[in-house]
């Protein structure tokens, strides 16, 4: 890929780095670098996509610690689970095999697997000896009749963000157009219910939690196109282009997409998150309000007054035990203020937030949300998030997977809200479970067992006293009824199932 | 000797192999106060730490000399040497080590050189002690980067007996256990525990067990591995009385080694089963001058019975093994010598010890390769890495998981494999898991001419049908 290529990705006008000192993104500095390469943010965005063969051009470091490590699913083809890389040798680094390797792969790949299309993702070894792998890409692509993209994302070019960016590119200038929409099946338009085409972008179905949104938008009459890219189907991206509205799903990473097609088809677009009550509300209504039909603007009412009365009653209960509780967030941009409403909605004080990835646009919300005196997190190393905790008798850090062993190391409750993750928080019906997660973690009877010394260590007495001074504020101890029995939320959590609001709202969710 | 066949496909599908570069970060994290730094670009650590934390379920450390676009092209060597001090200002800690990746080799880098240049720059770190390895992530596989890791280590931080003024058996109680990659904490937690049972003391290099299992420790964060072989104890392993080498992959590490101290070795290719268990048991007898503890004997008469409870299952079943070498040739003979049969054996890449490996062919390949041999030989039982799984669920046949990375379980890196307990276990594990298949099973005859009630009767079912 061109420096220039480069550059001109990382200017972005449509995000609110570009327009301060710091332009794009930062140079990672050695020793004291977090974070992945951009092959790694280019195959996060797009390894979703489930029957498209994922080729990893490249020795086995790209692929190898990196295949099949995602909570993203599938509600169909598996392909997108098969670890696919040209796994170079060193002859083929020396010799320069590497573009007859890549070429043969490609074959291999589509006589065994017969996929939609095959990605090509281009890395650090390739791009340093100059594989002309666009050529192998195009005549490969002639050769079998399988559409066949380069993703020229080598680790080298830079950060995560910039290979999500490199992954939206690809998309929008190689795929996005080259098919029209299915027609919509016989007999679900009719008077006062008409069906608009949308589209997500930058929703990775973590956990399935798509599935929690779709019945909603079903409901609604919104098909969605293509969610870029979590349960996507190749054919699916092709049609991105048809939307009557995009929405920019919690991340800035691939706001590139969004601008781009505006720019080529006019889709106007808008930035939103499926995350707390307010704010699936608020992006139902976006939707209403960008397509301008005002029989969906009654129904999008209709649906958010019955389904928030319905989350409202699912909640109280945990709120009840959420209610006061201090949490301190550290995740990037979109999530920095997004989850913020969503654990002020359960009654859960937010004392600080990240915003290392945020934009002046984020941190203006966040201020709109926690006030004037919202304490931002610009470092997140281990230790100062640890000493946060500490200053603010905070009760929960919610945070990426790779601090979740930081905490819980320190002893303090965690919550994962990340790409690995195993539960889905999205939608109305995502808010019940993310309350559930937290309750349990937060009550759970172990962080007093792990702070407790053994009684025969020496001193043990003493010492217990002053870490019980140190963990003050953390946890409630849980409540001995009279009968003997713990009681306390955690213990009661049968009272509170945890209903779907989808299944009796008119429309069958099936997720099997 | 089994015949071995090398890769002969373009293309490699659900890789078996885990790279060198992250084979030499675990031989680091055995360290203490350590951090391995990766020369690469960001994301060979990133990955790398996602690997471990995934699999150890524990606080990774590990970090990166970062090349850009610009450093990747016009030379890296700053990168390096701001590297190394940026960790050495914030973290002083023991050790550093620095492993390679492929881009770092394209380059053209030289680590070592890099290595004296910061040294030169940096006296004020001089106490600190820095590794380099080559590693390039093109060749080997996680195996051959822990072993030149290990050797690399040695190379830097044990001195020759005669400088270091060490003496074999100056420590008449010290026994050096060098330790394989096939080796999970669990292991190293029996082995420490056989080698005190004679009452010797064992030093473990490096020691996994130490640095990446169980830790809660008071202080509340910490930035290097906790836990580990002290890096100080490297210089007084000439001291020993002996040294245990596990794994053929280390026996490079261990000529060095033995060249350098003169201590005297015994080497195990691996530690699976009873022949094996064995030989280790009478050498750490005749070392340590004494008999084998009753308790060990005990165990021993537990596997042995242990073997003679599952050979009914285990007899004449076909298992596939995909591993990196030693760990093939672990189970392969534990396996041979149940009487069952390894019928699809792959290696993530090629090595001597692949010649022990208890099967008619090794395939050097990936999970589909392994997929395919199981298919087409009727395999039964499948063993691999969590990776293994989704070929297990397509072959229908149960999966024991073993080797790296094992993250969709809890626990799997203290898993104990080897010695009379863990075979014991291991044998448990594998007989139960072919008794689910259910071998054997007579399914009921109903004959069309019998007097049973209307539907018991053979042509009553079909005619339901």
């Amino acid at each position: 890929m061109n420096p220039k290529d480069i550059a001109a990705l990382l200017d972005e006008p449509a995000c609110a780095h570009n327009q301060k000192a710091k332009s794009g993104c930062a140079r990672p500095k050695p020793g004291t670098t977090a974070g992945g390469c951009a092959f790694d943010g280019a195959q996060i965005a797009l390894l979703p996509i489930a029957d498209v063969a994922h080729i990893v051009h490249g020795a086995i470091g790209c692929a190898g610690s990196s295949w099949d490590n995602r909570g993203t699913r599938s509600s169909g083809p598996q392909l997108f689970k098969i670890g696919m890389t040209t796994d170079l040798t060193e002859q083929d680094v020396i010799m320069g095999r590497g573009e007859k390797r890549l070429f043969h792969s490609i074959k291999q790949a589509i006589d065994s697997y017969r996929p939609a299309a095959v990605f090509v993702y281009n890395t650090c070894i390739p791009a340093l000896t100059g594989d002309d792998v666009a050529a192998v890409c195009e005549e490969a692509e002639r050769r079998w009749g399988t559409p066949v993209v380069l993703v020229d994302a080598a680790g080298f070019y830079g950060t995560k963000n910039l290979g999500n960016r490199i992954a939206g590119e690809a998309m929008v200038r190689q795929v996005c157009g080259t098919r029209e929409p299915d027609p919509l099946p016989e007999g679900i338009e009719c008077s006062g219910f008409k069906v608009h085409d949308i589209s997500l972008i930058g929703e990775y179905n973590i956990a399935g939690e798509l599935w929690l949104v779709l019945p909603l938008l079903d409901e609604l009459g919104l098909r969605v196109l293509c969610a870029l890219s979590g349960d996507a189907r190749f054919r699916e991206v092709q049609t991105m282009h048809c939307s009557e509205v995009n929405m920019m799903v919690c991340s800035k990473a691939m706001i590139n997409v969004a601008r781009k097609l505006q720019e080529a088809f006019g889709t106007p677009w808008f930035e939103g998150s499926f995350y707390g009550v307010q704010d699936v509300s608020r992006a139902l209504r976006s939707f209403a309000r960008l397509i301008g039909d005002p029989d969906l603007s009654a129904r999008t009412e209709a649906l958010i007054a019955r389904e928030e009365a319905r989350v409202d009653a699912a909640l109280a209960p945990w709120r009840e035990s959420l209610k006061g509780r201090k949490v301190l967030l550290y995740t990037g941009g979109v999530k920095s203020w997004s989850i913020v409403s969503a654990l002020q909605d359960l009654g859960m004080t937010v004392v600080a937030t990240g915003t290392k990835k945020s934009t002046g646009d984020d941190k203006a919300r966040i201020r709109e949300l926690m006030g004037d005196d919202a304490l931002m997190i610009e470092d997140g190393n281990p230790r100062a998030l640890i000493n946060l905790v500490r200053e603010h008798g905070v009760d929960i850090l919610i945070a990426g997977g790779r601090n979740m062993y930081t905490a819980l190391k320190a002893r303090i409750p965690f919550l994962d809200i990340n790409q690995e993750r195993e539960f889905g928080y999205a939608g109305y019906a995502g808010m019940v479970e993310l309350a559930r997660q937290l309750c349990l973690t937060i009550e759970s009877p172990v962080w007093a067992a792990v702070r407790r010394p053994a009684s025969w260590a020496a001193g043990g007495n003493r010492r217990a006293v002053s870490l019980e001074a140190v963990v003050g504020g953390w946890g409630s101890p849980l409540v001995q009824g009279s009968d003997g029995r713990r009681s306390g939320p955690f213990y009661d959590a049968g009272a509170r199932t945890h209903s779907r609001p989808a299944a009796d709202a008119g429309v069958e969710v099936s997720n099997a | 000797m089994p015949e071995i066949i090398k890769r002969s496909k373009a293309l490699s599908v659900n890789p078996l192999k885990a790279s060198a570069t992250v084979g030499a970060t675990l031989a680091f994290l055995g360290f203490r106060r350590a951090i391995p730094m990766l020369h690469g670009s960001q994301g060979c650590m990133a990955f790398g730490k996602v690997f471990f934390v995934r699999h150890f379920r524990e606080p990774i450390p590990l970090q990166t000399s970062a090349m850009d676009q610009v450093s990747s092209v016009m030379g890296a060597d700053e990168n390096l040497v701001e590297g190394l001090k940026t960790i050495c200002e914030k973290s002083r800690p023991d050790l550093i080590g620095v492993p390679t990746t492929g881009l770092a080799e394209t380059q053209g880098a030289d680590v070592a050189r890099l290595v004296r240049r910061f040294r030169e720059q940096h006296p004020e770190f001089a106490p600190i002690s820095v590794v380099p390895v080559s590693t390039p992530d093109f060749i080997g596989c996680m195996e051959t980067g822990y072993a030149v890791a290990v050797r690399a280590a040695i190379q830097e931080l044990v001195p020759p007996a005669d400088q270091a003024g060490t003496r074999p058996a100056r420590r008449p109680r010290q026994v050096n256990l060098l330790a394989g990659s096939h080796l999970t904490p669990g292991d190293l937690e029996a082995l420490k525990d056989l080698i005190e049972l004679f009452g010797l003391q064992p030093v473990v290099l490096p020691d996994l067990s130490d640095s990446l299992d169980g830790h809660l420790p008071e202080q509340d964060f910490s930035p290097l591995t906790v836990g580990g072989t002290p890096v100080g104890e490297l210089a007084q392993l000439g001291d020993a009385l002996a040294t245990l080498v596990v794994g053929a992959s280390m026996y490079p590490a261990a000529d060095l080694l033995a060249e350098r101290t003169g201590v005297p070795d015994f080497r195990f290719p691996h530690l699976m089963g009873l022949d094996a268990t064995d030989v280790l048991v009478a050498t750490l007898a005749e070392i340590a001058g004494g008999p084998v503890p009753a308790k060990v004997e005990r165990q021993r008469a537990q596997l042995q019975d242990a073997m003679l409870d599952c050979h009914f299952m285990l007899g004449m079943s076909r298992f596939a093994v995909g591993a990196d070498p030693d760990l093939l040739v672990g189970f392969s003979e534990l396996l041979a010598g149940m009487g069952a049969e390894t019928v699809a054996a792959v290696a993530a890449t090629n090595a001597p010890a692949l010649r022990q490996v208890a099967a008619d062919r090794v395939q050097i390949g990936d999970l589909e390769d392994l997929e395919h041999m199981a298919r087409g030989q009727g395999a039964e039982v499948l063993i691999g890495s969590s990776h293994a799984t989704h070929s297990a669920q397509r072959l229908g046949i149960p999966h024991l998981r073993a080797g790296f990375p094992l993250y969709d379980r809890v626990g799997g890196y203290q898993r104990t494999w080897v010695g009379y307990q863990g075979s014991r276990q291991t044998l448990f594990d594998l007989a139960n898991l072919v008794l689910r298949l259910e071998k054997g099973e007579i399914h009921p005859y109903r004959s069309r001419l019998s007097q049973k009630p209307q539907g018991e009767r053979g042509g009553a079912e079909e005619q339901a049908a």
